[in-house]
């Protein structure tokens, strides 16, 4: 640990970080240009939300990484083994015990509390982007709060599939001013985005972007009064957990077709095994 | 006075600098509460709570305005020892520090552009008392309402009118901090 500085980054990097996140705090959902750094890991694998964290740990820290919800899986496993060796933190998988948590897709089943924070992985943070390629254009349209585009695509989606297609990276208007990219959490976790009482912190590091979201803001997903948002997910209950309400992932267990539906949060799922309940090919059943 | 200008950084630049920006953050985040930030002796007239401020965000990239009396050879030669950001004035500026009298008028300073909103300036501003108590604010970050008390009422209902542009303060006193975010609804107090 005493080869890297704390927390890898050097000091001047956090500081211009830091300012940007301040920044980020202030103009809640605007998107705040940084210098992003090469990072000991590919673009793609959590640069942006790597630095962020980096910028706000502190050694006293308990740091949490989920992907697409699950903390065993290689990004999550790799990025908590950087900062244990590299910041000394302590890490955890329970959502309740971080105080610290990088996320790549998915919010947390468990609602977070004040004095925690959520670090979101960014690929693409400008939401308009695969709608006006040229960044001269989606800036002005951002200060112009010009947004028709993003409605006509949610149209075309309804003129095409008869309702929303849009299933995840949904856009979000924040505080009646900024669209943002939530990055790309299912549809079904838009709704936790407001009102969160913890900090929540979206760092893209291939395009320089930060952006930030304060506790207690105004979020709401772009929608029509005659096709209102809704929150999708599996009609199925966890086949691990029973749980009804927890965004599920869809495995596949045979090549004849067979499947299942499980917790895409492994924290959730666990603790309410853990708990005693149980969901219809548990093992403990099965047979 | 030269023992005075190398001494008061941070003992452990890394460490006591992370602290204190989550402090600061949970400031910005949640306007009108306030945190402690510790490990900055400056010289007089900055408040501890100051100098850890400008340890943790000022560099040679962040011109820097000292506004009244904190335009001294001591103040100075500390920033410049242990910052490196260069003194200017206040329309150049990212960060502007001093005694609230001494940083009006607040039309001085850069709002940021409607293209660029964070191109603009933080202002740190010593405050003579620092309490949960007067105005009335609202806004992201605020469940319901938070109270602070503030200089003055009518400049921040002005800057929070120029949202997405506008500037951010800092208030400091002793080793305290408490932030106002451009976002944020003042009101006198028992007018919500």
């Amino acid at each position: 640990m005493s080869d890297y500085n704390f927390a890898y980054l050097d000091e001047q990097t956090k500081r211009m970080i830091r300012r940007a996140i301040l920044k980020g705090l202030a103009i809640p959902g605007y998107q705040v240009p940084f210098a992003s750094r090469e990072m000991p890991m590919p673009y793609g694998w959590g640069t942006g939300g790597v630095q962020v964290s980096a910028a706000v740990m502190t050694p006293q820290d308990r740091f949490k990484v989920i992907d697409q919800g699950a903390d065993d899986t290689t990004n999550a496993v790799s990025i908590r083994t950087f900062f244990e060796r590299t910041a000394g933190v302590a890490t955890t998988t329970k959502t309740s015990e971080a105080s610290v948590i990088q996320t790549r897709h998915r919010i947390p089943e468990e609602p977070l509390s004040e004095g925690q924070i959520l670090v979101y992985q960014v690929p693409i943070p400008e939401p308009l982007r695969f709608l006006e390629p040229r960044e001269s254009e989606t800036r002005k349209m951002h200060s112009l709060a010009e947004y028709g585009l993003m409605h006509v695509k949610l149209y075309e989606d309804i003129s095409r599939h008869g309702h929303i297609a849009t299933s995840y990276d949904y856009p979000v208007k924040v505080e009646g001013r900024y669209v943002m990219d939530p990055s790309p959490i299912p549809k079904f976790d838009n709704p936790k985005l407001g009102d969160m009482a913890a900090i929540q912190l979206f760092g893209a590091g291939r395009e320089q972007r930060i952006y930030a979201l304060p506790p207690y803001t105004q979020v709401v997903s772009l929608d029509f009064e005659d096709h209102p948002f809704e929150a999708s997910k599996p009609d199925h209950p966890c086949a691990m957990c029973g749980a009804e309400n927890s965004y599920l992932d869809e495995v596949i267990t045979d090549d004849a077709g067979r499947r299942m539906f499980v917790c895409s949060d492994t924290d959730f799922c666990e603790a309410r095994q853990v708990a005693g309940h149980t969901g219809t090919m548990n093992g403990k059943d099965a047979a | 006075m030269q023992a005075q200008t190398l001494s008061g950084g941070f003992a452990d630049p890394a460490i006591a600098s992370a602290a204190a920006f989550r402090q600061v953050m949970e400031a910005m985040a949640r306007p009108g509460t306030i945190h402690r930030v510790t490990g900055a002796a400056p010289p007089a007239p900055l408040s501890p709570a100051t100098g850890a401020v400008l340890l943790t965000l000022c560099d040679p990239d962040t011109p820097v305005h000292l506004a009244g009396a904190l335009e001294c050879d001591a103040v100075r030669a500390w920033v410049a020892f242990h910052t490196g950001a260069p003194v200017v004035g206040p329309s150049h500026c990212m960060f502007a520090v001093g005694a609230w009298t001494d940083l009006t008028p607040l039309s001085a300073y850069q709002v940021g552009s409607p293209q660029y909103p964070d191109r603009s300036a933080t202002l740190i501003v010593q405050a003579g008392r620092l309490e949960q108590t007067g105005a009335t604010l609202s806004g992201p970050g605020i469940k319901e309402t938070h109270a602070l008390s503030l200089p003055e009422i009518e400049a921040f209902q002005q800057n929070a009118g120029h949202f997405p542009l506008g500037l951010d303060f800092i208030f400091t006193n002793g080793d305290r901090v408490a932030a106002l975010p451009r976002t944020t609804i003042v009101t006198q107090k028992g007018t919500v």
